[in-house]
């Protein structure tokens, strides 16, 4: 199954994932060009049905929905992304720590992350973003530290079976430092398993801010941002107008594009075993 | 294993001693204290001592903490500050929806996961494993609103079977309740059904690749007996601890449903709070889904514990 998609021949799954992602990202970078109307331009009735004019119609204030759409991708995907390199850059650093410099500092960070895991996430986020107001630095360092505790569980169980092979041992002999041994000598063997990882860790994190936005605690307005905009559209579905349809169709597309790529690049490099990207 | 079970029960009381300090460390010690996270900007230096004074936060943290436990344990989780109102009184018939909810949804996809989650393994590569694969890959993929927003499109709007909001009172007759909550119990079954769907099917796989099963193929045994009698037996305990792992994460993912549906369960009353800054709810309300979220995590382990042939008999 893994041998014939070779590297340069994706399946079909995963170039339409890409065709899609692609296209979203395009919309996010060039939003203010390509979209013909303003992010918070009133210019139509209330929900006016998709037409010529609106070609997905208009939201609950009269905006057009694809420019919002369009501008939305910005917030929506710019926030996700900077929360998964943010948890990637913690959890990736205190994982490779953790395997690295010793039994005592391993216990430690392992029983504090299993901790923080004890309470589920959501409720973690609530209790912090009550607290601090939901600004969007406090949102993406939230969600960010919240979330390197799971990349910290992945990273560490790559690493311990890294730290233990011979180059590592031949490093530490040669008298090699902490820093040198951790992203000389680990991080490369580690990165391979930690990059389709990316792509779940991205997913939960988007769908994460998705969902807080809905809830209201997530981006404020009069940022655009998908989930947001299926909180203000959501009345209409009992008039049976279609459009808190649209951006959560965006979003759903989004994760599902993610998801065909990152099947592909599962079956490139088989996943460490211990490491689960469930929930 | 006795001791491994009091060990483990141990330990889930440990945990729950953790997420209480815990909770209270992210609401009250965390930098910029309640006072002013409530009274906001305006906020004279006079009006937030008065305020820090009445919220009693003048004292040591720790004193603190000790009194919100004690009063915690006791059934006393303070009084709201918007309305006034005992908390623990707006709770409970809240916890009660939102068991209601969590159970009727459970009901439903607890059984059809696993049947469906064996069957798709037995079939592995046929179409019935792929169509539930690609089924459950999209109800994960996607927001837990956007499946709500599709039933009540459908449902509720179009066909007018349900309502769309499930607005439940206290004397609502139980087949009424069935009725009225159907919409968000449909969609939390699709999402936790879709989780327990997979985690099934790897966990009976995990099995099939062992080698007393390639053992069993090798004597000669027809595939159906190799699944039922070697394989099965010995994923349920893997089964079992999917399950309850499954609803540790219903109790959470009620939450955005319940605003949905502005169904009135503990969820809602926590993004209430949230949205309000009402300290003793927020804090009352994680205490519950923390409760619940370790409760089960520790019922997972138990049983996996039980069920585990190799831990029956002492050593």
């Amino acid at each position: 199954m893994a041998i014939q998609n070779s590297f340069k021949n994706p399946p079909l799954s995963a170039k339409i994932g890409m065709v899609t992602l692609s296209v979203f990202i395009f919309f996010a970078i060039f939003a203010p060009v390509i979209a013909p109307y303003g992010e918070a331009e009133s210019i139509g009735k209330t929900w006016a049905s998709p037409s010529s004019e609106f070609l997905l119609g208009t939201d609950n204030i009269g905006r057009d929905m694809l420019s919002r759409i369009m501008f939305g991708a910005r917030m929506t995907l710019g926030v996700a992304t900077a929360c998964t390199l943010l948890s990637f850059l913690i959890g990736i650093t205190m994982g490779l720590l953790a395997a690295v410099a010793g039994k005592i500092l391993d216990q430690i960070l392992s029983r504090f992350v299993d901790l923080m895991l004890s309470i589920p996430i959501l409720v973690f986020a609530l209790m912090i973003l009550s607290m601090f107001g939901s600004s969007l630095f406090t949102l993406i360092i939230t969600i960010g530290v919240l979330d390197s505790f799971r990349v910290f569980r992945l990273a560490r169980s790559v690493a311990v079976n890294i730290v233990v092979t011979e180059f590592v041992e031949v490093a530490r002999l040669r008298g090699e430092g902490l820093w040198w041994i951790m992203t000389r000598e680990v991080l490369p063997n580690a990165l391979p398993p930690m990059i389709a990882e990316f792509g779940l860790r991205f997913c939960f994190n988007f769908l994460f801010v998705a969902g807080l936005s809905f809830l209201g605690l997530g981006i404020q307005p009069p940022f655009a941002d998908w989930g947001g905009m299926v909180r203000e559209n959501g009345r209409a579905i009992a008039f049976g107008i279609p459009a808190p349809l649209w951006p959560a169709i965006a979003i759903g597309l989004t994760t599902i594009s993610v998801n065909m790529i990152v099947d592909w690049i599962l079956s490139l490099n088989a996943r460490p075993s211990g490491a689960s990207a469930e929930m | 294993m006795f001791r491994l079970i009091i060990t483990r029960v141990f330990l889930g009381f440990a945990t729950l001693f953790a997420v209480t300090l815990l909770i209270f460390a992210a609401t009250e010690i965390l930098p910029g204290d309640v006072a002013s996270a409530v009274l906001g900007q305006g906020a004279t230096p006079d009006t937030l001592a008065a305020f820090r004074i009445e919220l009693g936060l003048d004292r040591p943290a720790y004193v603190r903490y000790l009194e919100w436990l004690t009063n915690a344990l006791q059934g006393d989780l303070g009084v709201a500050m918007t309305n006034k109102r005992e908390v623990l009184d707006t709770i409970t018939p809240r916890l009660y929806n939102t068991l209601f909810l969590a159970g009727y949804a459970a009901a439903i996809a607890v059984p059809i996961a696993i049947i469906l989650g064996i069957t798709a393994a037995i079939n592995e590569g046929k179409w019935i494993d792929r169509a539930a694969n690609i089924v459950t890959l999209g109800a994960i993929s996607v927001p837990e609103f956007f499946i709500a927003y599709i039933l009540i499109l459908v449902f509720a709007t179009n066909l007018g079977w349900f309502p769309s909001l499930s607005t439940v009172y206290s004397d609502m007759g139980f087949w009424q309740k069935i009725h009225v909550v159907a919409l968000p119990a449909l969609t939390l079954t699709m999402l936790v059904m879709a989780h327990m769907l997979r985690m099934t099917r790897a966990s009976v796989l995990a099995i099939m690749s062992q080698p007393y099963i390639e053992m069993a193929f090798l004597k000669g045994l027809p595939r159906k007996r190799v699944i039922l009698h070697h394989a099965l037996p010995n994923a349920a305990a893997p089964i079992i601890s999917v399950v309850a792992l499954n609803l540790a994460y219903l109790i959470v993912g009620v939450v955005v449903i319940e605003v949905v549906f502005v169904y009135p369960g503990v969820g809602q009353y926590m993004v209430d709070g949230v949205s309000k800054r009402d300290l003793p709810v927020i804090q009352a309300c994680a205490l519950v889904f923390g409760s619940a979220f370790v409760l089960l995590n520790t019922i997972a382990d138990i049983l996996a514990i039980l069920l585990n042939p190799r831990l029956r008999h002492p050593r």
